[in-house]
């Protein structure tokens, strides 16, 4: 593990070369609301963030990460567009491997804003893999923005859709519920003996707690109205599955889905925008006809990614994380922005891990 | 040195370990005051009786301050992170049972499993504008759990005590906690979700592997594993 000070050269040496792609330096607090992270993430990033409480402000969070208030910081501004680079460390708990730093330093790049998406997102891409050219990392990409339009485009109701859309980022309970949608899972004789009660209350005992009688009605009608839809058409969980299970180059990928998209036309602006993300790197001078793409790609890694997503890895090393990482995600932009949205991408690298591969390969 | 072996310092826990390793030679006992934590081992050489509450066996166990420990599986889970490095199950002494276990009022007829607990969760948070509360001092067990089934929209909230009222309180939606009967939770009107067993626990003796080990703590453990019949 490198030495801190030698982690923070590295990373305002990449910063100043973010600075001279016209990015701004912005800093920010160590210590970030706890509520704000938990309403995006749950409880899950109890798990993964140290918690701490002060006496006036609550309880607080030692920033597991720079997106969250640099997009609050964005938001609250009105100046878009805009980019922006920082350094600093971010602090997260290992509660599974003693061998992985509780902190560590982060030098990222965000752009937010812009007319034309498919070249931020090349941008971001570009800047990052530049500034980690000499270790000889193998890239990874992917795209959410396929998976949840393929969801939306499924001729079933919005309730399911909206579940579904919810655990997209689930990979197991996405494959509870597409089975049950579909009919593979069958209903208990319990669930089908509630569907069938008249007064399905009489028996229950006492109505305790904030969560109602007319919570638990309210979700049984909407279980009674789920019954009575038609069970998920199975050529349309195929084509869901041969979308997760898309794993070859850019242009093939581009290509299967180019296919699927005839199926599934709900999927064609989400296609029509990798291809032109294609070719904005191809412009960029990235080589695309070999660029890595998964349509699953760290699909329970990146909660708060909606479309384009990016890594770095050290190839031969999966005992490390990847080094670099990033995607778009504009859906934050909304939920942070108090009703205003903005196109966002980014991303960071780590120079710790930066160091110690260049060692090993000097 | 001496091999040290802690033991919870009261109740039934207590009882039953002694009369445990009674059965299998080693009598240990409380020596002194009632009130005085000291104790004394007869039947097994160079072994230390080290009388602590239940809850703290597992730091001991993971700080070496202790050799062996008996406490429940459910703390050394909840407490001890990658639990199993720090400590080995040596063998699980046959009392103590209690699961940890979700439950949600009774009168929840839409809800019998952890996916009906998620899709409830969801739910709640559109129509009360926060997350569904689970109350519990289970933490991270639960926490673990959870996620590991994909249920979302859930916070839990801390219990110390007295958690099956949390629910009739208010202060919690749904609960997570031990039981052994399920009386209590019955007279709460609660019940446990069908899928909703996070451990099973049982009291057990547990070996510490970051606990100094030299050649008289070793000899001692040999010799107190031959007389409870423990292999490795």
């Amino acid at each position: 593990m490198a030495e801190k000070s030698a982690s923070l050269a590295e990373a305002l040496r990449h910063r100043a070369a973010f600075e001279t792609l016209g990015a701004q330096v912005v800093e920010a607090d160590i210590l970030q609301p706890a509520d704000v992270l938990l309403d995006l993430y749950g409880e899950d990033i109890r798990g993964r963030a140290f918690t701490t409480t002060d006496p006036i402000r609550g309880e607080q969070m030692l920033r597991p990460d720079f997106t969250v208030p640099v997009v609050q910081m964005h938001m609250s501004g009105r100046v878009t567009p805009a980019r922006y680079t920082y350094a600093g460390e971010v602090f997260r708990r290992q509660e599974r491997d003693p061998s992985r730093p509780p902190e560590y330093m982060q030098v990222g790049f965000e752009i937010f804003g812009g007319e034309d998406p498919a070249a931020a997102d090349a941008e971001v891409f570009t800047a990052i893999a530049d500034r980690v050219a000499p270790l000889g990392l193998g890239a990874s990409t992917g795209d959410y923005g396929i998976l949840i339009a393929a969801v939306r485009g499924l001729s079933t109701t919005e309730a399911r859709k909206a579940a579904l859309l919810r655990h997209i980022w689930r990979p197991r309970r996405f494959r509870q519920l597409l089975d049950r949608f579909g009919g593979k899972t069958p209903r208990s004789e319990e669930r089908l003996a509630l569907l069938n009660n008249a007064d399905p209350l009489a028996d229950a005992g006492p109505e305790i707690g904030l969560r109602r009688r007319a919570d638990v009605m309210a979700r049984i009608e909407a279980l009674r109205a789920d019954a009575a839809e038609p069970p998920l058409g199975a050529g349309e969980v195929e084509l869901l599955d041969t979308i997760l299970d898309l794993r070859e180059t850019a242009p093939n990928v581009l290509a299967n889905l180019r296919d699927i998209a005839v199926d599934l036309p709900a999927i064609d602006d989400a296609v029509d925008r990798l291809d032109a993300r294609l070719s904005a790197l191809d412009a960029a001078g990235v080589d695309v006809e070999t660029l890595p793409f998964e349509a699953s790609y760290a699909r329970t890694a990146m909660e708060y990614y909606d479309g384009f997503v990016f890594g770095f890895s050290a190839p031969g090393r999966p005992d490390l994380p990847p080094v670099a990482t990033g995607g778009r995600y504009d859906a934050l932009t909304r939920i942070l922005g108090g009703g205003r949205a903005s196109p966002a991408v980014g991303g960071v690298i780590r120079p710790d891990l930066v160091l110690s591969l260049g060692e090993g390969a000097a | 040195m001496s091999l040290k072996l802690g033991v919870p310092s009261k109740g039934r826990l207590m009882e039953k370990t002694f009369d445990w390793f009674a059965a299998r030679g080693i009598t240990l006992s409380r020596t002194g005051s009632d009130r005085e934590y000291a104790g004394a081992v007869e039947g097994a050489e160079g072994v230390e009786l080290v009388l602590l509450a239940a809850g703290e066996i597992p730091r001991e166990l993971a700080a070496g301050r202790i050799h062996l420990g008996v406490t429940g599986s459910d703390l050394v889970r909840e407490k001890l992170a990658a639990w199993e490095r720090q400590v080995g199950a040596l063998t699980r002494l046959g009392f103590g049972h209690a699961d940890l276990i979700i439950a949600v009022p009774r009168f929840w007829v839409d809800v019998e499993t952890l996916d009906d607990l998620d899709a409830a969760a969801a739910a709640f948070r559109a129509a009360h504008g926060h997350r569904l509360r689970i109350a519990t001092k289970y933490h991270r067990l639960v926490r673990d759990f959870l996620r590991e089934a994909g249920v979302a929209d859930y916070a839990l909230v801390d219990s110390q005590g007295a958690t099956e009222g949390t629910v009739k309180n208010e202060t919690a939606e749904a609960i997570a906690d031990i039981t052994s009967t399920g009386e209590t939770l019955r007279a709460n009107h609660l019940k446990i979700l069908t899928d909703g067993c996070v451990h099973r626990s049982e009291a057990t003796l547990f070996k510490s592997r970051n606990a100094a080990w030299g050649d008289r703590e070793v000899a001692a453990l040999e010799q107190v594993k031959r007389m409870l019949e423990l292999r490795d």
